[in-house]
């Protein structure tokens, strides 16, 4: 997106102005999750930068909220819960999602586009109408307060990403493999594990991801129908942030953002992976 | 000629399988296979999101007109109740079955749940219900009629029995009505509620403005994003993306307190202000806790939802349309308008839809930064689950709300297609 040869002197103002625009967006969208970093090393217990950080005075650092964030049984608990909850659920809903995202693109499916609206939903439906739904009916079968009925409810929640994703793999999919594979006498499973999975794997992967990462982040509904035992780091900073503000928040915080560069990293090698082996090669 | 024959031996010459079934038959039969067998692919997944996910909103959407307290814990004078005219005041048969219901409930401590029931529609029921069912104990045999009167004149009113006539009803619209500001009357005709108790009706308006202007902004900011994405050289491009995808991967909760650094009247945005002296010290704008915090911090995480269908969009129109216009006379904002844009509407409206769907149901960022004035529906919502313990209406509400989604869902399925869907 050059300037053309024959671009006159507003065009070129508007293409440099463009630009700075467009900069200005870009600012907007990733100040936030930069400018929290630096603010977790802060000695002093505010949610501003001090004199002595503005300074780059060494005293003004220092690594005490991340300190006090592992020395916190309570925190320390709630990466546990967050962990099992996120897990358990990704596992669920990688599998779940997976075999029905087979079935979604056979080519005879019945009533596709319904049972795909439905299957979705559970990412469309408002986080509250949800959380409220499963507060009512799982407190009617006990699931409440429990780890069983927050990974139903966060594997519900994951499936969606995980169909779309591996539909998309799918998409591509060329079914006479299947078929050369049944052809040299292999049976289904084998097929399954050895012809279909690594194939469909870089979309699998990356609907597990986002599944974990919906657990991981999934405040609303832990905050209504998880008990005291169930405490996950998202719901204790969600009630850090409305109780007290102490930088610890910040410091659990840039350890999220930490992950989520983390995630995105791998995802960004899978999406490379996938175009390298589908021969689409960047220009 | 004499191989022909033999390969259709069949009178009726029906075109058959190699094992004489009709072909017909057999592909039919066949199909009926393949479908059965994506369907069992399917069922898993479809179970676990009807028991896990579906049955839980329907229980929840039944819950807003459902309401059987009364004809549960009194259930004979509920049923008198149904058969009963409702002119002037009941017979002696509905007071009696009344008397021993409800010294009965007294008994199974079951009276709040009946007088909280009435308490929505008709204010001091609970001490009306609550005083009558003490003083029950001391009357032991009827007439009831003129013994309750003599306990509370209350119940000599024959609106107090048509309000109970009408509320031992099971399915009422009473939650739905309430959460649209309206309720019935003493005589059982439809009003809105007095003006200063009015809330609902705003909120939802409040709701859904503050919803189209987040899209606004979201489009207004992420059209020129994605049109520079979509043009760069894809090395450029997909660097430049890592900025769009790190917010959307980045924890709600982390985006949500850098807001809070960044607004407060002591933060990082403040502090700058009064350094180029742009504000006085002492005079530091309140961005937080209002309207702007909320319109801020959703325009911010909604962001991405709107770049990433308006990318994908922009990054299948070939630049030569707009060579062509060009070259063909148009100036470049003439060109740009006519040729370019037309051609973003579908990313257009399948961002809008995707932003604006979420944001009427957001819940924690209003909560957090949003203050009284930038609170949502879902925050009401959340309220009368866990505050005011109202939980037919927060039904009620959850159900409008639900609604809407599922219209606005219906109409992105039916444009976009639910599996067009893209993730980073």
């Amino acid at each position: 997106m050059g300037i053309p040869a024959y671009a006159g002197r507003l065009e070129r103002t508007w293409y440099y102005t463009f630009r700075v625009i467009c900069g200005l967006i870009f600012f907007f969208l990733i100040t936030p999750i930069v400018v929290i970093v630096p603010l977790s090393f802060n000695a002093e217990p505010y949610f501003t930068f001090t004199h002595e950080m503005l300074t780059l005075d060494p005293a003004g650092y220092s690594l005490r909220w991340y300190q006090e964030f592992l020395n916190s049984d309570e925190w320390l608990t709630g990466i546990k819960n967050t962990f099992i909850i996120a897990i358990a659920s990704t596992f669920l809903a990688t599998s779940l999602g997976t075999i029905a995202a087979l079935g979604l693109s056979k080519p005879y499916m019945p009533y596709k586009n319904a049972i795909m609206a439905l299957l979705i939903s559970p990412m469309v439906v408002p986080l509250i109408i949800s959380a409220a739904g499963m507060y009512f009916f799982y407190s009617s079968i006990g699931l409440t307060s429990t780890f069983p009925g927050i990974i139903l409810a966060h594997t519900a929640l994951g499936t969606p990403f995980v169909i779309i994703t591996v539909t998309a793999t799918l998409v591509g999919f060329d079914q006479t493999l299947v078929r050369a594979s049944a052809n040299l006498g292999a049976d289904p499973t084998t097929t399954f594990f050895k012809v279909i999975m690594p194939l469909i794997a870089p979309g699998v992967i990356s609907g597990a991801l986002f599944a974990f990462i919906t657990s991981v982040d999934e405040i609303v509904i832990v905050y209504f129908i998880a008990g005291p035992e169930q405490k996950t780091v998202p719901l204790k900073m969600f009630s850090g942030i409305r109780e007290e503000i102490s930088p610890t928040i910040l410091a659990v915080a840039s350890i999220l953002v930490g992950i989520s560069v983390l995630l995105l990293t791998t995802l960004e090698m899978i999406r490379r992976r996938n175009e390298r082996l589908r021969g689409i090669v960047p220009q | 000629m004499a191989q022909n024959e033999s390969a259709t031996p069949a009178a009726d010459e029906v075109m058959r399988a190699a094992d004489g079934t009709p072909l017909k038959d057999s592909l039919r039969r066949s199909m009926r296979r393949a479908k059965t067998k994506a369907l069992l692919l399917v069922a898993p997944l479809g179970l676990f999101i009807l028991f896990s996910f579906a049955l839980p909103i329907a229980d929840m959407v039944k819950r807003s007109f459902y309401s059987p307290e009364i004809s549960n814990v009194l259930p004979e004078t509920a049923e008198l109740l149904g058969d009963w005219d409702g002119e002037g005041l009941p017979p002696e048969e509905i007071y009696a079955a009344f008397a021993k219901e409800l010294a009965q409930a007294d008994e199974d401590r079951n009276v709040g749940v009946v007088s909280q029931r009435v308490n929505y529609v008709m204010p001091g029921a609970r001490s009306l219900f609550s005083g009558t069912a003490r003083k029950l104990g001391d009357v032991e045999s009827g007439p009831y009629k003129p013994k309750l009167i003599e306990i509370d004149e209350d119940w000599g009113d024959p609106q107090v029995w048509s309000i109970l006539k009408r509320e031992a009803y099971p399915i009422t619209m009473s939650y739905f009505l309430s959460a649209v500001d309206m309720r019935y009357n003493a005589e059982g005709e439809i009003e809105a509620v007095a003006s200063y108790m009015q809330i609902y009706q705003q909120l939802f308006w409040r709701t859904l403005w503050m919803s189209v202007l987040i899209t606004v902004l979201t489009i207004a900011l992420g059209f020129p994003v994605s049109y520079l994405l979509a043009n760069l050289p894809v090395r450029t491009s997909n660097l430049l993306m890592i900025l769009v995808l790190l917010p959307f991967w980045t924890s709600l909760l982390v985006r949500t307190s850098s807001w809070i650094v960044i607004l407060q009247s002591e933060g990082v945005l403040n502090d700058l202000l009064v350094f180029f002296g742009i504000v006085a010290q002492d005079n530091r704008p309140q961005m937080i806790y209002n309207k702007i915090g909320t319109i801020v911090g959703m325009t911010h995480i909604l962001l991405p939802f709107m770049i990433l269908p308006l990318y994908s969009v922009m990054k299948g129109i070939p630049p030569s349309y707009l060579r062509a216009a060009r070259s063909l006379g148009a100036n470049p904002v003439v060109a740009f308008i006519r040729v370019y844009v037309p051609q973003t509407i579908p990313g257009i409206g399948a961002g809008s839809i995707l932003v604006f769907i979420l944001s009427i149901g957001y819940y924690i960022t209003p909560a957090l930064i949003g203050g009284s004035s930038g609170q949502l529906i879902s925050n009401f919502i959340a309220y009368h689950m866990q505050q005011s313990l109202n939980w037919h209406l927060a039904a009620a509400l959850g159900s409008i709300l639900l609604f809407v989604v599922l219209g606005l869902y219906y109409i992105y399925n039916k444009l976009v297609g639910a599996d067009a869907l893209k993730l980073g």
